[in-house]
């Protein structure tokens, strides 16, 4: 094995239903700091369910239950606050989602919710986090317009720099770019190379292609288990088990 | 025959649509008739800022300035009290409150719509008239502050369940965007659900300010109905409406006197299809 970053995540023994449905079934699995983990499987196999665990979103939704535990930096995240984890674990989802507000006011959103209120100080933070996702150059001159005039690439950036401003220490990407267009998608894809630098991302993807191409490790799901975790490498030339095997040639999906 | 049945019901179906646009357009020309023949004799500015109102005195005086003074200060007192109240209360169904509260909640702001307005006046009557007076130590609690506080009860119904559907019809995706930021959920009501609202929000409170102007028993019953300019809150208060329903049953018709209570009429018409009309445009103004 290659040698690995502190361990940012540490999952143990994991379940999950929502009501009567198990979706995670005894989920065992590090996450490391400075990389990028890419999550695939195909639809409903509890990918999404699994990045919403790691900051308590799940808890949102009725009949949501767990068992078993999630360390963030060694701490159970059932005892940190929830708005804390959430500020530390940021999510950018698959659709874009500007809040009905001007471009900058959306980026400022969150560390305003924070406390920061500072005029200067939250400008600042605002080009910051653009530039951060590509998107300052773009945008510079009209940050007072409503975000939705945005084109779905540009919103989508957008989300990342709104994450971004509460400087969080995780992302968690949910299917970034399943409304994207491919240079879009490729621009979002140039952000996260970019940012695993200071942050730990973990990306869902339906796009296997973009795993292989953007994941340092690789993790595998399918009805809810987890069925092989490796390094990207390792799972794109020799997987380990024959479905993984299976679901990258694409011979199910 | 069956094709003359077909042919009948059509055009039954299409007279009854008719019918209803027939009707306001009736009701529309008579009260423009007979109040605009009240401007023969006192010019529209005089009637409209006119300071007293002596309809029956010899040459009678007809201005309504008290009585469009008296409906304005019960419906802002109203307002004041309605809106915030509403709101949070369409905030706590929407955003808050456990399921089975939810609909306790929604069946009792039914309810209270339910309630005739000269029932919610009498009971004003015994109940908020004698205390109002007796907290501020008024000669009489028969003010503009009761019929406001009973009207803000009328209004209630109207501005929590369209607040609500505003609030309910955003989608849950701003929520979710504003909670994975770190948003606390207060925060997120605050910042994001209630500005993605506001524009059913307003059109509720709108609709909510036509409901009051347009009452007429409870206010009737308890704001005293004496025809003089309010500098306050805690004075009686006559509103155009209850003008109309006290006045109408003993005005000669055909009199100057009758020809005014028409014209009354006519300006009421007149604020509260501005007021609908506002309401609608706030409604559907994404469209």
């Amino acid at each position: 094995m290659v040698k690995n970053n502190p361990i940012k995540f540490s999952i143990k023994n994991l379940n999950a239903w929502f009501g009567s449905l198990h979706v995670l079934k005894a989920i065992n699995l590090e996450i490391y700091a400075n990389e990028i983990l890419s999550i695939i499987g195909p639809a409903n196999s509890g990918k999404s369910t699994f990045l919403r665990t790691l900051n308590r979103l799940n808890e949102l939704y009725p009949g949501f239950k767990m068992t078993g535990s999630v360390f963030y930096g060694g701490e159970d995240i059932q005892k940190i606050e929830a708005e804390v984890l959430r500020k530390r674990v940021g999510t950018v989802f698959a659709l874009p989602l500007p809040l009905p507000l001007s471009i900058a006011d959306n980026v400022a959103y969150g560390a305003k919710i924070h406390g920061i209120k500072d005029k200067k100080k939250l400008e600042e933070i605002t080009e910051e986090s653009l530039k951060k996702a590509f998107l300052w150059e773009e945008v510079k001159d009209r940050l007072n317009e409503s975000a939705f005039k945005l084109s779905g690439g540009q919103q989508q950036r957008l989300c990342i720099a709104r994450t971004l401003a509460v400087k969080p220490e995780v992302i968690l990407f949910d299917e970034p770019c399943s409304g994207l267009d491919p240079i879009s998608t490729a621009k979002v894809e140039e952000t996260m190379f970019v940012l695993k630098r200071e942050y730990t991302i973990v990306l869902v993807t339906n796009n296997v292609k973009q795993a292989a191409r953007v994941g340092d490790k690789t993790a595998f799901f399918l009805s809810g288990e987890l069925i092989e975790f490796d390094i990207t490498e390792k799972i794109f030339t020799a997987p380990s088990d024959q479905r993984t095997d299976g679901y990258i040639r694409g011979e199910f999906g | 025959m069956r094709k003359f049945k077909e042919f009948f019901l059509e055009k039954l179906i299409f007279i009854c649509g008719l019918a209803s646009i027939l009707f306001v357009l009736l009701i529309f020309f008579f009260l423009l008739k007979e109040g605009l023949s009240v401007f023969k004799t006192v010019s529209p500015l005089k009637f409209i800022m006119g300071r007293n109102w002596y309809p029956i005195s010899e040459p009678p005086q007809l201005g309504i300035f008290p009585l469009i003074l008296g409906s304005f200060i019960v419906t802002i007192g109203a307002v004041v009290i309605s809106v915030p109240v509403g709101v949070a209360c369409a905030v706590y169904i929407a955003e808050i409150a456990p399921p089975k509260i939810k609909e306790i909640l929604k069946a009792g702001i039914e309810l209270l719509a339910a309630i005739p307005s000269v029932v919610l006046g009498f009971i004003g009557m015994v109940t908020l008239v004698p205390w109002v007076k007796h907290i501020f130590g008024l000669p009489t609690g028969l003010t503009a502050l009761s019929g406001s506080i009973m009207l803000a009860f009328m209004a209630m119904p109207t501005i929590v369940s369209i607040a609500e559907d505003a609030l309910y019809a955003i989608p849950k995706s701003y929520k979710e965007g504003a909670l994975a930021l770190g948003a606390t959920h207060w925060q997120s009501i605050w910042r994001v659900l209630l500005p993605a609202a506001s524009s059913g929000i307003l059109a509720a409170v709108m609709l909510g300010i036509g409901r009051v102007i347009g009452e007429t028993m409870a206010v009737m019953m308890i704001t005293g109905n004496a025809a003089v300019i309010p500098h306050t809150l805690l004075v009686p208060v006559r509103t155009l409406t209850a003008t109309i329903a006290a006045e109408m049953g003993e005005a000669v018709v055909g009199s100057q006197h009758y020809f005014a209570l028409f014209a009354i009429g006519i300006v009421l018409f007149a604020i509260s299809f501005a007021i609908n009309v506002t309401a609608d445009l706030f409604l559907h103004k994404d469209k």
